[in-house]
């Protein structure tokens, strides 16, 4: 069995009295997508911030790759890269600027050809001098993407990647990561509440409540596991009745 | 530290003025104003006394050595802002980006644009009030040096105080000049100064600079104390600067504790 790409064990994260995550477990390995479902306010955001090291957990390891995060934040930060609906990039640089400035800050090689193969892959050429803030959201998320994608990260954050887009356009984007994933083994961790995404695109799921994690499985096998008709009557189920799974 | 990343915060704030040119204003038109407005003062009280060329000397030659620390300070604080009103933190320093490389980057940024902010300074008032700021010889380097290093201490310390305190706080940082100005003598010798802000002055690196110019401009000649004097502004400038990056290093840790790196934006 591959080694795992993260490796998240016991993470604890309190805001004085608060546990917004509580003693968090879990890995995943190279080329899997683990969807990281629950609630507003469950802990998913937090988990994901400690893991890209924008905060400090309370307690607990992160391990990327075998090294832990506290000790080696920006060695790991380079194998690592993340796209979320609310870190758009600058929106008064250019589409090719903030894809040439956050090149740089990941050390990304042959950058030039890089980023011309991205605005390509991401079909974001016609865009490349537009400022990112003209954007529509959808060629946005694509740019969140070819940014997130640049450093070939082994291991991908994508915090709801697709919430703000139309249908089709979320299904391109869920597309063009699915390809990703299957060629270059890339680990993500995908949050969502799109339940129907989460079916598609994630091999394994983490129900998050409270900052615990409630439930884990296969999001295809586990809403029969627990006498529901699909993902979403689950969802829904655990999110009216915390903790009634522990 | 990493050359590209302190170059990726410097582009960025690069490819920031070359998008909108109005980013040039506050390299350039405060600086032009400065130059013409005390070019005439100078002019005119000049034209009392007959005393033109040293009142040009010590007006003129304060004013371009004033706002060379005014631009860097400046230049540190608006870089930093940029990032914070673009709403950039969570994805630079979510990128392999190191705290070092990032105040690096802001600091380069705040060379260029001082530099090119003395430039024009320098040429606008040899155009138009024939004053050449060179005439003070190579004692222009150590004042420079001081008050470069001072500015940058003030615009760290004022970005970390923006850090911590959230975007409204820049309304701390552009004062900030114009009241050590009056403890820094830019413009009277110290001794003009009651005894109390006098042992303010003594703490205020710049306050070393603007005595030792006065002095040569009076003697002509560099003396063992001067010498003494600019080694103590520039010791002082050292610590300020160590004291602003320590500072700045503990918001940003105190902000990784408390989650503020993912929230912080203009909305704070």
């Amino acid at each position: 069995m591959e080694p795992e790409i993260l490796k998240v064990n016991n993470l604890i994260k309190k805001y004085g009295p608060i546990r917004a995550v509580d003693g968090v477990s879990f890995f995943i390995r190279p080329g899997e997508t683990l969807g990281l479902l629950g609630p507003n306010g469950a802990g998913k955001t937090t988990t994901i911030n400690m893991i890209l090291g924008i905060l400090e957990p309370t307690g607990g390891s992160i391990e990327i790759l075998g090294q832990d995060i506290k000790q080696n934040r920006e060695k790991v930060s380079r194998q690592m890269n993340f796209a979320a609906v609310y870190a758009q990039l600058p929106g008064n640089l250019t589409v090719y600027q903030n894809l040439h400035t956050f090149g740089l800050l990941y050390g990304v090689k042959n950058l030039r050809e890089k980023i011309e193969a991205s605005l390509k892959e991401f079909d974001l050429e016609k865009f490349a001098k537009t400022k990112a803030g003209l954007l529509s959201s959808g060629e946005a998320s694509r740019l969140s993407l070819a940014k997130a994608l640049l450093n070939d990260p082994a291991l991908l954050l994508l915090d709801e990647p697709t919430s703000s887009l139309d249908p089709s356009i979320a299904q391109n984007i869920r597309e063009k990561i699915k390809e990703k994933a299957d060629t270059t083994k890339v680990a993500i961790l995908w949050t969502s509440h799109n339940m129907h995404e989460i079916e598609m695109v994630c091999d394994r799921v983490l129900f998050l409540s409270h900052g615990k994690i409630l439930l884990s499985g296969d999001p295809k096998t586990l809403p029969a596991e627990h006498g529901k008709k699909d993902l979403e009557e689950l969802f829904i189920d655990l999110a009216r009745e915390k903790l009634t799974f522990e | 530290m990493r050359p590209s990343s302190i170059y990726a915060i410097f582009l960025r704030q690069i490819y920031l003025t070359k998008s909108n040119p109005a980013r040039l204003t506050g390299i350039f038109v405060w600086v032009v104003l400065d130059i013409v407005q005390w070019g005439f003062i100078t002019k005119y009280l000049g034209g009392f006394g007959g005393a033109a060329f040293t009142l040009a000397s010590v007006i003129l030659g304060a004013v371009i050595l004033w706002e060379f620390f005014v631009r860097i300070q400046h230049g540190i604080m608006t870089a930093f802002l940029e990032d914070i009103w673009s709403r950039n933190f969570i994805n630079f320093f979510a990128s392999p980006l190191k705290i070092g490389e990032y105040i690096s980057g802001l600091v380069l940024t705040s060379i260029v644009t001082g530099v090119a902010g003395f430039a024009a300074m320098f040429l606008l008032a040899g155009a138009l009030f024939d004053y050449n700021i060179l005439r003070l010889g190579v004692m222009i380097l150590p004042f420079i040096f001081i008050l470069f290093i001072f500015g940058t201490a003030m615009g760290t310390f004022v970005s970390a105080l923006i850090f911590r305190l959230g975007p409204a706080a820049e309304w701390l940082g552009w004062p900030i000049p114009f009241a050590l100005s009056v403890f820094a003598g830019v413009f009277y010798p110290l001794s003009v100064l009651p005894v109390g802000m006098q042992m303010i002055s003594k703490l205020i690196p710049a306050s070393y600079v603007f005595e030792s110019m006065r002095a040569i401009i009076n003697s002509g000649a560099f003396s063992g104390q001067m010498a003494i004097n600019l080694f103590l502004g520039f010791a002082l400038a050292s610590i300020y600067l160590l004291l602003a990056y320590i500072f700045f290093v503990k918001i940003y840790r105190y902000n990784l504790r408390e989650g503020r790196i993912s929230r912080f934006s203009s909305a704070e």
